[in-house]
């Protein structure tokens, strides 16, 4: 009795905590994604619109170290077909070298370079950017409480700011980012681009397709992770059960002697 | 006990076994009586040691492409996340069995306070266990540190940190771990070198803990030595094995829940960012199965102080045998240390929630007062009880029923 209304009021206490956090803090759009859940997965054309969004929008000025062009064709990901994934790759120049001169040279993209970075360094980028870093995208989406959902909502969240707030010049007002202040412009409208696929590109749309690819981008395996998840799940259920059965068997012998 | 008589059957193992006896410690660990009143409680020191096995088993491959450095340490990580083969099972089960090993072992703990474990004659397996527990922490958070993410390397940089609180010395000490006037390559290097020791330290002082257990034999739910051996007790194989085994493998499925399901729940997102000594997080907070000691840390307005209490807070454990002087082990037999065992454990609950709490305002407070009971608990009332309480009656023998009335 005793115990259980100390725990009854351990969690009111929790919760009245936790509505005081969820008061502060702006509740954050939420999406259906494909990829939630237990046997989440990626939407292909999604993803593919996504890194079309990506590279025309995104990748002037952020960069995605972490992803290589193979990446692009790898099963649970975009799945680009091969040849479009050296097409893609060719379309960069990277540069290589020394070569036997000693000379560093430009030469096409290959599938196995990383994605090139719009800036040489990070000083470049915050130079080029008004004293703000373009984070690198690799794994932004797990570097945000969040994740996808604040991602779409800082896309989405960009407004007028209210009459009491005043912006200095290259600073926008966006519902979702900490502070309602974020240095970069209002980074989609509609029909900004045109997507291969003749999918409409309305600003909902791209922030989805482009919240998936760089979801997907953080977490390549996702896909692999929920169906060997599934599998071993399954296995686990049914050894269990049957350590369980074998248990009471050979409790049973000492249970009958008590 | 008998199996100091043990004589193989074949020659070979007759021979064998008079020059090292493994067979006789096989066929120990195989009899060893046990309780058979033990509970589901009872389970999680065979779940602490797969814990123990499996974080070695994957920090060893883990090694194999982790680079200690602190310009590459970060990319290194998500190299093993992307293109390593099972690369991204190996670091989640690694990642999230840190925790799991903390869950297992604070059950284990209050399993212990519960039921009086750590009575005599068993007070040297209740300080090796507390300082598995130590050597466990220290550990964990060098391992927090090696992904180079923003929260390991504040992390480093404000546990670090206590240590220049100590009078004279502290500023020349916390240089000296960090190898240099701030944390960076050198303090990374060191953290893995010693990462990689602590846990083969760990499963040294597990095998003395396991020893010492098999001297006394279990504790169990109603703490009272037992009378009759062939009535009390039943071997160890198969009766415990079979029910360890019951109990790891549920375990073991909501271990799987997180690492296949949602890996990163644990963890704070801002460890997904590079370390940057230049821009500081706003709240750096320890992994959760610290967070009852930083709010009794922060508790204190004095950083000396807040170090003091920390580390009280942590050895005061160990004199917890000669704290509690009670004769009654079980919690079962007494009526009122039962219910400040739940006070205790709603305070530890609540001092890890502070913890991640800004210390501002209320939320300090309740640390505050959180931190007080604590010490309370363990230096006033546990003293005083052992000397007031009135227990209950204890049952005659394990196999008897309690005594009604």
């Amino acid at each position: 009795m005793f115990k259980k209304k100390l725990f009854a009021k351990f969690l009111f206490v929790l919760f009245i905590f936790n509505s005081n956090l969820l008061a502060a803090e702006k509740e954050l759009l939420h999406v259906d994604w494909s990829f939630k859940g237990f046997t989440g997965k990626f939407d292909r054309s999604s993803l593919q619109r996504g890194y079309q969004v990506y590279n025309e929008v995104c990748a002037g000025c952020h960069s995605m170290s972490l992803l290589s062009y193979r990446n692009l064709g790898e099963a649970g990901g975009p799945e680009f077909p091969l040849n479009e994934v050296k097409n893609i790759a060719a379309s960069f120049e990277v540069t290589d070298g020394p070569d036997d001169q000693g000379e560093m040279f430009t030469r096409p993209g290959r599938p196995s370079d990383k994605f090139v970075s719009p800036y040489p360094n990070v000083k470049a980028a915050i130079a080029a950017n008004g004293g703000a870093y373009p984070p690198d995208m690799s794994v932004l989406v797990k570097s945000r409480k969040g994740g996808a959902d604040y991602i779409y909502s800082v896309l989405m969240g960009y407004e007028d700011p209210p009459a009491n707030i005043k912006l200095d010049d290259g600073v926008y007002y966006n519902k979702y980012m900490d502070g309602n202040k974020i240095k970069m412009s209002k980074p989609l409208m509609d029909d900004i681009i045109t997507y291969a696929d003749g999918t409409k590109a309305t600003e909902m749309q791209m922030a989805k397709d482009v919240t998936a690819f760089l979801t997907w981008a953080a977490e390549p395996h996702l896909e692999a992770r929920h169906k060997m998840g599934i599998r071993v799940m399954i296995f686990l259920i049914i050894l269990t059960v049957l350590v369980y059965l074998s248990m009471k068997k050979i409790w049973s012998r000492i249970d009958s002697e008590m | 006990m008998s199996e100091h008589t043990y004589v193989p059957e074949s020659k070979f193992g007759k021979w064998f076994n008079d020059r090292l006896p493994l067979l006789t410690l096989s066929k120990h660990l195989q009899d060893y009586p046990t309780p058979k009143n033990l509970n589901y409680w009872w389970t999680f020191g065979g779940i602490l040691t797969f814990c123990l096995v499996t974080q070695i088993i994957t920090g060893l491959v883990l090694a194999m492409h982790y680079v200690a450095h602190a310009d590459l340490a970060f990319d290194s990580i998500e190299h093993i996340m992307r293109d390593v083969n099972y690369g991204w099972l190996l670091r989640y089960i690694h990642a999230n069995g840190a925790s799991m090993f903390f869950l297992a072992v604070y059950i284990h703990i209050f399993r212990s306070l519960f039921y009086g474990s750590y009575k005599s004659p068993r007070e040297i397996i209740w300080i090796l266990g507390m300082l598995i527990y130590i050597l466990m922490m220290a550990t964990a958070f060098m391992g927090y540190v090696l992904p180079w993410g923003q929260m390991s390397f504040w992390g480093a940089t404000v546990i670090t940190n206590l240590f220049s609180a100590i009078p004279f010395v502290g500023e020349s000490i916390t240089t000296w771990l960090w190898g240099g006037y701030s944390v960076d390559n050198p303090t990374l290097t060191r953290f893995f070198s010693l990462h990689y020791l602590f846990p083969f330290i760990i499963l040294g002082l597990v095998v003395l803990h396991i020893w010492a257990l098999h001297v006394p034999g279990n504790n169990n739910p109603v703490g009272i030595d037992i009378k009759k051996p062939s009535k009390d007790t039943v071997p160890f194989h198969p009766y415990i094995t079979i029910k360890d085994l019951f109990a790891l493998l549920i375990f073991i499925i909501v271990f799987s829940a997180f690492v296949f399901f949602s890996p990163n729940t644990l963890g704070h997102p801002d460890n997904y960012i590079q370390a940057n000594p230049l821009v500081t997080p706003k709240h750096i907070v320890p992994e959760w199965y610290l967070l009852p000691f930083y709010a009794i840390l922060r508790s204190v307005p004095d950083k000396l102080g807040g170090v003091i209490l920390l580390f009280a807070s942590i050895f005061i454990l160990l004199a917890l045998p000669w704290l509690d002087k009670s004769k009654v082990r079980s919690a079962i037999f007494r009526p009122i240390y039962k219910q400040f065992f739940w006070i205790l454990v709603i305070d530890v609950l609540v001092l890890g929630y502070m913890g991640a709490m800004p210390a501002e305002g209320l939320y300090l407070l309740i640390a505050r007062i959180g931190t007080a009971y604590y010490f309370l608990h363990f230096l006033v009332i546990l003293p005083v009880l052992s000397s007031y309480e009135k227990t209950e009656p204890l049952p005659a023998s394990i196999s008897e029923p309690v005594l009604k009335g």
